[in-house]
């Protein structure tokens, strides 16, 4: 993360950065200080310094890298199986042997917890990847080809963001049908848009920069000039926006979980084991609890690290929370 | 002002013709026959030909859109396959309860994200500052669904307060809401401050500060206005989101609105239905952001689109 960016990549940096957002309209004119006083030290030992600051993200940080320690290695923190039945102790409340109670048919709530985890992180991984797979390159594309191909791509991203909230995914798994791969593409797909439009507009203020229009000039081919000159400029807001969308993404994909429009049963998956406490909410309160209670930690986690990478990428929301 | 409406309302037109062709192509391209599956496992060829021809999966694709769009556009989005009822009546009968349950969880978000938003500015970095952002960070990394279902635990079961499930009377209507608008109340909170923050050191605000006046006025009168103009789009958008969200609530809550219907035609492979939600949904969202565009081009005459 120390490593110097080299000339042209500073001086882009600072205004692609300059564009992300997640709730911010496009203000006209909101271009700010690009890079505060002081020792320069390049975007990314800047971030870093600034990231290594901000308790709330530090602290994400951590938790969710605990979180995926343990995912990975479910099995040795695990206390049974996670499909493991234990037909005498159904809808057991907390106790010594079973740390965060049973569920109606005798499983081990903590251990189809910690099993869970790896669904929904991953939900929460792939699905901003395959947004990032498609959205970016089709956000390069708009922003430097423009013309025809930037009216169809926004034209696309336009339909998708027509449909409120998760009505798109909903639809989408209509089609093709329950399933947890079904859950991560739509997710993904969903979060197109996002990525898309945020690299067309910084892809726009990249490619109005002296150094690209050099390199237009010695007759750099296009793929060369979008893909190792723009790209690297557009990663910052790339990152920031992919860190928020992993929290929104494990959010979603555990709704459709309890809408029993993801994993099929018995599979350990957060929202599936809460939609199965719904039916106890009156005698055992755990079984609907915990689960909500480890989605919410993931996912906070995820958004303070989140924050915390927009704080210190974004020189425009630096000084401002 | 006149050409922006006409070139905002003509962007919306060919997103709209897109989005209902794609309803009815989509279910074409999936994989799998859905008249076979409508038809069920034990259905003889001809039942299968005839839902098919109901359907007019038997046309082509241009064709069968062409026929939809015609019967669309006189109110017709044909009957559900599971009770026979007109798709349009049945919808109309549930946007009341959707259009109630958004209004009220938009009002609870806009009031209590207004108030902890202005709050939290006027004490910037203050104890009360850095306890509402904490609050707000929990509120929108909350999962609706199980805020949902804790608030029916408390309230419903154990201490029998409210009912929870249906929509029988006004207070049938407060855990819904406030299931359904944590979530905005969280967003409209952090932009409201932040956007507070911002202006608070312009320095019209300290010539405001200098004239004299009142916390009070100053705060309201000059800060305020100029505040909300980005959290406008905001709400907009958060309405929108309501309802994609009121999907969750209103399976929780058993809330007989378009959330619910989506859920409950999907897994009856209603297809009619289904096609007349995601329609429906598509029509009013698009709406709601039209007239966010067309009411901030108001607020601040500096934007105009494009």
């Amino acid at each position: 993360m120390t490593g110097t960016p080299t000339g042209p990549q500073r001086t882009g940096a600072g205004a692609a950065a300059a564009v992300a957002a997640d709730d911010a309209p496009a203000a006209p004119g909101a271009r700010s200080g690009l890079r505060s006083e002081g020792k320069s030290r390049g975007l990314w030992g800047d971030a870093l310094r600034q990231f290594r600051k901000n308790r709330a993200a530090v602290a994400g940080l951590f938790v969710l890298l605990l979180l995926i320690v343990m995912a990975v290695f479910a099995p040795l923190f695990a206390l049974h199986e996670p499909n493991e039945m234990f037909f005498n102790h159904r809808l057991v409340g907390p106790n010594g042997v079973f740390p965060l109670g049973t569920d109606s048919l005798g499983r081990d709530i903590y251990t189809r917890l910690l099993y869970g985890s790896r669904i929904s992180l991953q939900t929460g991984l792939i699905a901003v990847s395959i947004a990032m797979l498609v959205g970016v390159p089709m956000g390069l594309a708009a922003g430097y080809v423009g013309g025809f191909v930037d009216t169809m791509i926004m034209r696309i991203c336009d339909v998708i963001l027509a449909f409120p909230g998760i009505i798109f995914a909903i639809w989408l798994i209509s089609i093709l049908g329950p399933s947890l791969r079904n859950v991560m593409i739509s997710v993904g797909l969903f979060s197109v848009p996002s990525f898309a439009r945020l690299v067309r507009s910084s892809t726009l203020q990249v490619k109005e920069m002296d150094y690209i229009t050099a390199e237009q000039a010695i007759g750099a081919g296009t793929l060369r000039i979008v893909f190792r000159h723009i790209l690297p400029n557009v990663t910052a807001p790339i990152i920031i926006i992919a860190s928020l969308n992993v929290a929104s993404a494990i959010l979603a994909g555990a709704s459709l979980s309890f809408l029993g429009l993801g994993t099929a049963p018995p599979t350990a998956e957060w929202g599936a084991m809460l939609s199965d406490g719904r039916a106890y909410l009156r005698t055992s309160w755990w079984v609907a609890f915990f689960p909500g209670v480890a989605i919410m930690i993931t996912v906070l986690a995820a958004n303070m690290v989140g924050d915390g990478l927009r704080d210190a990428l974004d020189p425009r929301f630096k000084n401002r929370t | 002002m006149g050409r922006y409406v006409i070139r905002r309302l003509l962007h919306v037109i060919p997103v709209l013709i897109i989005i209902s062709f794609l309803t009815i192509a989509m279910l074409r391209l999936a994989p799998g026959d859905p008249a076979a599956t409508l038809a069920g496992d034990t259905a003889t060829p001809e039942q299968i030909e005839r839902i098919r021809h109901n359907m007019r999966l038997d046309r082509s694709i241009p064709v069968q859109y062409a026929l939809f769009m015609r019967d669309a556009l006189q109110g017709d989005l044909g009957r559900s396959v599971k009770t026979n009822r007109a798709v349009t009546d049945e919808l109309r009968a549930r946007m009341k309860y959707t259009g109630m349950l958004a209004l009220s969880a938009m009002t609870f978000a806009i009031v209590v994200g207004f108030a902890a938003g202005i709050i939290s500015a006027a004490r910037h970095n203050s104890w009360l500052d850095n306890s509402v952002m904490i609050g707000v960070v929990a509120g929108y990394s909350l999962p609706s669904f199980w805020v949902g279902l804790m608030l029916m635990m408390l309230f419903g079961v154990r201490l029998g307060w409210l009912p929870f499930i249906g929509a029988g009377s006004w207070q049938n209507l407060v855990l819904p809401t406030l299931t359904l608008g944590i979530g905005p109340a969280a967003v409209i909170a952090r932009l409201t401050r932040s956007s507070m923050v911002e202006i608070i050191n312009l320095d019209y605000i300290r010539t405001a500060w200098a004239k004299g006046l009142s916390e009070r006025v100053v705060v309201t009168r000059h800060a305020l206005r100029n505040a909300l103009i980005p959290v406008v789009t905001v709400v907009g958008l958060q309405f929108g989101g309501l309802l994609g969200g009121a999907v969750v609530t209103e399976s929780i809550f058993a809330w007989p609105g378009i959330g619910s219907l989506a859920i409950t035609s999907i897994n009856s492979r209603d297809y009619p239905m289904v096609q007349g939600v995601v329609l429906l949904s598509a029509v009013v969202f698009v709406g709601v952001n039209l007239l966010v565009d067309l009411v901030y081009g108001l607020l601040d005459p500096r934007i105009r689109y494009d």
